[in-house]
């Protein structure tokens, strides 16, 4: 698993990245109760805001961690906000990506660095 | 900027995990380890602890003080029997509304419970007002101020004195609480039976830690404070209402008592008197309404209010919104004009560019379940 400095979890699987955000970043939102995700399809630029994500607290943005295109989203998570706090790193992934290269997944953090990052 | 104040229960809600914030000048807790939605939720089904001592305890003595006090607020406030609270407003020459606040009858004085942002310039205000009548204004530095909240919060007071019980709302008594003298009221902001307890210093920790040793009783947050408050329709001072609502468009004219209004023995008096009492026969021009987005997107306080989803100037505007956990959805209250208040009227909040529908809906959100 790799992680970007805005909090994102990324996995490979079948070639396509899944993203989605840390469960220190879930604890921090606290309670998620809206998610508004991309729609399949759509391509995006890195830093592209693509989701919203609003917990009891306040609205934030999660970004696209690179370019690529949004080859499936996780409707789950609409459905049900409050998975995102319950299985953040699992089953409450926000949407699969299609990029050309996974190589430039190379140069995000490992969670060693990502724990460091956070504290 | 000046450094935090901290509630003597400063340390304890460290230990329980609090996430502090800075809030009105103090450091306050946001929210504990069970987060805002199980704390909300926890107070509607059993008992919710809630500190707050950054609020502002005023006592006024001295002949008259009831009477003087009607010089400030458009309540009758001589009419109050010994023993009871009300709900108050300072208001301002325009018709605002500086602030709001709870007023007890004590018997030989008058106890004051206003907010914390606002508590300096009360004092100032009463000060001002009540010192050249001859009243005292004791501003109360040395007690701390809870509440207990929810349908359990009677037996859990109840275990530590029985004699609230025989309480009903906007009652107020002194009552005997972990060896100390409490000022207590059956009052509260969450749309819950529960009490609100005045505590000296001293003894303010053993009686929070006597409630919250109880099974029932969890310690509750400004997050959910705040959601309760607002599925409740109460409102925040400052966002719902401030000093340029009036009360009329604030839809608080039950505060003003008939013998406050045109044709009352006591009419009027109070600053803001003649647009007040005029706006209770025309209408204010805009009202507080309940509102509820139809999507599951919060509209929080900001969002500007459109009579269509296309084009037009915005009409009105949320003044306090979020998630709902009672109620399950998002909840929100605002001002729209007063042709268009009434319930099921629509109208299009712009929520991040996107106009998403919002309907007009009475409030509360939820039902009150005071003890009358």
């Amino acid at each position: 698993m790799k992680f970007t400095e805005e909090h994102e979890w990324l996995r490979v699987e079948d070639d396509l990245v899944v993203v989605g955000i840390t469960a220190h970043a879930a604890e921090q939102l606290g309670d998620v109760v809206f998610v508004e995700l991309p729609e399949a399809g759509a391509t995006v630029s890195k830093d592209d805001e693509v989701v919203v994500i609003e917990s009891v607290k306040a609205a934030s943005d999660i970004l696209a961690p690179l370019d690529g295109e949004i080859v499936e989203v996780n409707e789950a998570i609409t459905e049900d906000p409050g998975k995102v706090n319950e299985d953040p790193e699992g089953d409450a992934w926000f949407f699969k990506m299609k990029i050309e290269d996974l190589s430039a997944l190379d140069e995000l953090m490992d969670e060693a660095a990502y724990k460091d990052f956070v504290g | 900027m000046d450094e935090l104040k901290r509630t003597p229960l400063h340390d304890l809600h460290l230990s329980l995990g609090a996430k502090m914030v800075p809030f009105a000048g103090y450091e306050m807790p946001v929210q504990y380890t069970l987060g805002v939605m199980k704390e909300h939720l926890h107070t509607r089904a059993r008992a919710g602890f809630f500190d707050v001592s950054h609020m502002g305890q005023v006592i006024l003595r001295g002949e008259g003080a009831a009477l003087a006090l009607e010089a400030l607020v458009p309540v009758s406030v001589a009419g109050l029997e010994e023993g009871r609270q009300r709900y108050g407003l300072f208001t301002n020459e325009d018709g605002g509304i500086e602030d709001d606040l709870m007023i007890a009858n004590r018997g030989d004085h008058l106890f004051l419970v206003v907010n914390a942002a606002c508590k300096e310039a009360d004092v100032a205000r009463l000060r001002a007002g009540l010192e050249p009548e001859g009243i005292t204004v004791e501003y109360i530095e040395d007690r701390a101020l809870f509440a207990l909240q929810g349908p359990e919060a009677e037996a859990a007071l109840a275990a530590l004195n029985p004699a609230v019980a025989d309480m009903l709302f906007m009652d107020v008594a002194t009552v005997a609480l972990a060896g100390a003298e409490c000022w207590v009221s059956r009052s509260g902001y969450t749309g819950e039976d529960g009490f609100e307890i005045s505590v000296p210093e001293s003894a303010a920790v053993a009686l929070a830690e006597a409630l919250l040793a109880q099974e029932a009783v969890e310690p509750i947050g400004l997050g959910a404070r705040d959601s309760l408050r607002l599925e409740a329709g109460l409102c925040l001072y400052g966002h719902d209402i401030d000093t340029t609502t009036t009360p009329a468009a604030a839809g608080l004219l039950w505060a003003i008592q008939k013998v406050r209004r045109a044709d009352g023995d006591r009419a009027g008096g109070f600053p803001g008197a003649e647009k007040i009492l005029a706006e209770i026969a025309t209408g204010a021009a805009e009202l507080r309404v309940g509102l509820k987005p139809e999507g599951r997107a919060p509209m929080r306080e900001g969002v500007p209010l459109f009579e269509a989803e296309e084009g037009g100037e915005s009409v009105g505007r949320i003044t306090s919104g979020g998630f709902g956990p009672s109620v399950g959805g998002p909840v929100a209250m605002g001002y729209v004009p007063k042709a268009g208040a009434t319930p099921g009227t629509r109208y299009y909040g712009e929520v991040r560019g996107k106009r998403l529908p919002v309907a007009v809906v009475p409030l509360p959100f939820v039902k009150q379940t005071y003890k009358r």
